[in-house]
């Protein structure tokens, strides 16, 4: 039993190292993406469309992952796109914890009316179809980083609030929540000082989770031309344009969907992983 | 004629820590004879019942000894054949009827499923079988109860269909692990002398593993007493009640209420007693490790 | 099978859930209908051809209903749905219910394909990962949960449009049917009907066309399926009427699938109500990933095209689907437990 437990905390660390790698790489590139980029990835270059990734016959030197159909630099698109994933998964991911945890928090613990109007909305929110809510959302605040995080942070804050909801509903079952009332603490003392504390660990995977859900959502509005503006070098603007040439170029589609895969991946498997290791059964 | 069921030197180990769970074990149960095992929680009696049964946890492994059902030895046999030879020829009636009925599946099938899928009779013949079998435990309106999911029956009924199920393909040996610990005391007492009923009716080997000797000078004909794994006697039920051998057998036979006289019969089993059988078991432990 | 007893429960979970599917339907009528009416821009004057005087576009705006206030506009609407109109699209001048309805089967069968290959997969990934527990297999299954779960249908849809219809060309990667062939259906479900018709190759067709998108929509809840069901399969297999049953011949594979399997289902069947709905939420951009002409990829050129009266019966009709398909897993999980049944 006892190497069964080691294994599994083998397995917990070796996830951690390879996921927060990638994403310490990301943040690394994403920070010096202007002084690391090979080139400037809104150059366009028509004669030179479609150049092929470094090993390929006809490639051109300095255009390490090809070019895409107007001559811009993949690998360049590729590391500026970075910058604004991550901007959206750190923003975005932080505020809709932030509010859904609220909301969770209250309707949790001070039941009541709270609860009834807030479990409300959720199953509300629950009946919309989410990627069709942000792309409703983006029409109408217009495209843009601010619009994106807005939309994200309204359509998924029911995420943070389901789970929190249920969380502090079990902790205020519990003897220590009746024994800090029976003392005469105030309920948002207790809800602060006793039930967040509690609850935290679920939160922060959550977090992560939610990081990895706004990349892709951004990925998903670029790819129907509705996040930023169409020069923009973001990974799923890069995707809609290699998923049209994929049959004359398919290393457009390919390099920025590999990076989107193995990001949000790693943002979830970061999560788990985090998870787990604060989890006292297992450590 | 060797006994229907005989174990020889049966050691087993919990898997990783190689801590011994079974010193050595042997006893034999003829045909027809009824064998009580006898011994304190921990002490191995349970884990006897399933070592027969092939059923032991994961974490539990055979090292070494022999187990023979009907003549075939079951621990050198292929999985499948002795799977089929263990459903064929013995039975286990479980101890805590509310857990080991399947709650999704109707009362009729859960007797005689393996007289269907194991055995191949056809399904009339097994409902009859069915309607039979719950007359014998005495359940009222069987064609009623055939019908019905575990949680609509009290735990008394469960116990008794349990009971058919146990014998419905006439096994010629039943292992009964503590089956009226988890009932209450007026339900254990019918419970009890059902057992014995349908026993003495079918004629059936019966291992009956309990912790109360009360029950087993009124259920068995011998017994084995166990203490952390090791068969420390081993009897027949007239001779043990007379004038039991071991010091631990005495001490445990103190501690059991009499019904003639419920009160002031009670003694504490000596601290003294335990330490002496506890360095017995080491001293086995010792040759055993010095023996590998 | 079903007795009186079993009706009487049934329309008792019915009776109970239509008074929270009538609010919440309202309320998402309401946020649809508030939303779309703060989008800038005058939807109307994009119909008309440049140069259109004030005057024009007064008048479409009268024939659509824009030039009242929002609740006016939200009871006169409410008032049509009700009577089952839905208005008029905008962009394409033809009924909403006409338009839904059109398109609304190609989504029910893709989504449906899709649940039938996640519960497909999902079972086999947790029969197999209970029945060899403990071991490599069981790690392998394991690992492949965790990346179904972590990645999105997105990107599954992107990776199968890059394996089986570039590198691998087996399926085609987009539309509904290939365009050349000569359809004789009457319904718009186009699977169902070519059964019914005999018609194999059409149907063999529209297959290919289907399995990447539903494969996509499929593998997240296959993961979940998998995870959940082999966690409550394992859980199950120590319970004292599987091990009784083990006594009475039956082999690991019987014992699995007989005894265990049905009790380690009903836990799993609540969450994959949630998670079925999920999966239809994400037809949305997977059909526009794959140009498979369902509602999804309509709802998108609604938005697109500004079309108000479109976007709202759009989004009803889907926050409808979620709804009634939560309240079939509630009648399900009543049917299949027999505890709630005969309670």
């Amino acid at each position: 039993m006892l190497d069964g437990r080691a294994a599994v905390r083998r397995r917990i660390n070796a996830r951690l190292w390879l996921s927060g790698g990638w994403l310490a790489l990301l943040a690394i590139v994403a920070l010096l993406a202007p002084w690391l980029a090979p080139k400037d990835p809104l150059a366009q270059d028509l004669f030179a469309a479609r150049l092929p990734p470094f090993w390929m016959a006809g490639a051109e030197p300095g255009f390490w992952l090809g070019t895409d159909s107007l001559g811009r630099d993949v690998l360049s698109r590729i590391m500026h796109g970075a910058r604004i994933a991550l901007a959206v998964a750190l923003v975005a991911g932080i505020a809709t914890c932030l509010i859904g945890s609220a909301l969770g928090l209250v309707a949790g613990f001070m039941r009541g009316w709270a609860d009834r109007i807030i479990s409300r909305l959720v199953d509300i929110w629950m009946a919309f179809p989410p990627v069709l809510f942000a792309i409703l959302l983006i029409a109408v605040l217009g495209t843009g980083l601010h619009s994106i995080i807005i939309a994200i942070v309204v359509i998924d804050w029911t995420r943070f609030c389901r789970v929190v909801r249920a969380e502090a509903l079990n902790q205020s079952a519990m003897d220590y929540v009746a024994s800090a009332k029976v003392a005469g603490r105030t309920r948002l003392s207790i809800m602060v000082r006793e039930i967040l504390p509690n609850v935290l660990p679920t939160i922060v995977a959550l977090v992560t989770l939610e990081m990895g859900i706004a990349v892709i959502v951004e990925a998903i509005l670029s790819f129907v031309n509705l996040s930023i503006s169409t020069d923009a070098p973001t990974w799923g603007g890069m995707i809609a344009e290699g998923r049209i040439s994929i049959h004359q170029a398919w290393w457009v589609l390919v390099f920025p969907l590999v990076t989107l895969f193995l990001t949000v991946l790693s943002f979830s498997q970061f999560g788990e992983g985090l998870k787990d290791h604060f989890d006292p059964v297992l450590r | 004629m060797s006994a229907f069921l005989e174990i020889e030197g049966l050691s087993a180990v919990l898997a990783g820590t190689g801590a011994r769970l079974l010193r050595s074990v042997s006893l034999a149960v003829d045909t027809g004879e009824v064998r009580g095992l006898v011994g304190e929680s921990g002490a191995g009696k349970s884990m006897i019942g399933k070592a027969v049964l092939g059923i032991l946890p994961k974490a539990v492994r055979v090292a070494e000894g022999a187990i023979r059902l009907d003549g075939h030895d079951l621990l050198a046999m292929r999985p499948a054949d002795r799977r089929r030879l263990i459903g064929s020829v013995a039975a286990l009636i479980p101890q805590d009827p509310l857990t080991a009925l399947n709650p999704s599946k109707r009362i009729g099938p859960q007797i005689t499923d393996r007289l269907v899928d194991i055995l191949g009779w056809g399904k009339a013949d097994a409902q009859a079988r069915a309607l039979e079998l719950l007359g014998e435990v005495h359940i009222e309106d069987p064609e009623r109860v055939i019908g019905r999911y575990p949680h609509e029956l009290s735990g008394g009924m469960r116990q008794r269909i349990l009971i058919a199920s146990a014998f419905a393909a006439e096994p010629r040996l039943i292992i009964a692990d503590e089956p009226t610990t988890a009932l209450d005391v007026t339900v254990q007492k019918q419970i009890l002398k059902l057992i014995g009923e349908m026993q003495a009716h079918h004629g059936t080997a019966l291992v009956f593993v309990t912790h109360d000797l009360g029950v087993v000078s009124k259920v068995c004909q011998s017994l084995s007493v166990l203490y952390a794994g090791k068969v420390v006697e081993d009897a027949r039920v007239a001779d043990f009640f007379a004038a039991p051998r071991h010091a631990y057998s005495r001490a445990l036979l103190a501690a059991t209420p009499k019904y003639t006289d419920p009160a002031a019969s009670l003694q504490p089993v000596d601290p003294s007693v335990i330490e002496a059988v506890t360095a017995e078991v080491a001293v086995a432990d010792r040759e055993w490790i010095h023996g590998r | 099978m079903l007795s009186g007893s079993l009706s009487v429960l049934l329309l008792r979970i019915v009776l109970g859930r239509l008074a929270t599917m009538a609010i919440t339907l309202f309320g998402v009528a309401v946020i649809v209908f508030v939303v779309i009416r703060v989008v800038p821009g005058n939807p109307v004057a994009m119909m008309l051809p440049p140069g259109a005087t004030e005057a024009d576009i007064a008048r479409l705006n009268a024939l659509y209903g824009l030039d009242k206030s929002i609740p006016e506009q939200f009871v006169i609407w409410l008032g049509g749905v009700v009577q089952g109109d839905f208005g008029t699209s905008i962009s394409t001048r033809q009924p909403v219910l006409d338009l839904v309805l059109g398109r609304l089967p190609a989504t029910l069968e893709l989504s449906i394909f899709a649940l039938v290959l996640a519960v497909i997969i999902g079972g086999v990934m947790a029969l197999t990962g209970t029945r060899f527990r403990g071991t490599r297999t069981e790690g392998a299954v394991d690992v492949a949960n965790g990346v179904g779960l972590s990645v999105p249908d997105f990107l599954w849809g992107l990776v199968f449009i890059l394996l089986f219809g570039v590198l691998w060309p087996i399926f085609h990667i987009s539309g509904r049917i290939s365009p050349a062939l000569d359809l004789p259906f009457v319904t718009q479900f186009y699977v169902f009907e070519s059964i019914v018709r005999l018609r194999f190759d059409l149907w063999w067709d529209l297959l290919t066309h289907m399995f990447m998108p539903a494969l996509a929509l499929a593998i997240p809840l296959a993961a979940i399926i998998s995870q959940l069901l082999k966690q409550s399969l394992k859980e199950t297999m120590h319970l004292d009427y599987v091990v009784l049953a083990r006594t009475k011949g039956y082999g690991e594979n019987r014992v699995i699938v007989g005894e265990a399997l049905r009790n380690a289902v009903l836990p799993t069947l609540t969450l994959i109500g949630v998670q079925f709905t999920f999966l239809i939420g994400g037809t949305v951009i997977i059909e526009r990933l794959f140009s498979y002409e369902g509602l999804g990829n309509m709802a998108i050129d609604a938005v697109i095209n500004r079309d108000l009266p479109l976007i709202q019966g759009i989004v009803i009709v889907f926050a409808l689907i979620f709804t009634v398909v939560n309240l079939i897993v509630d009648m399900l999980y009543a049917v299949l437990n027999p505890r709630l049944r005969h309670a």
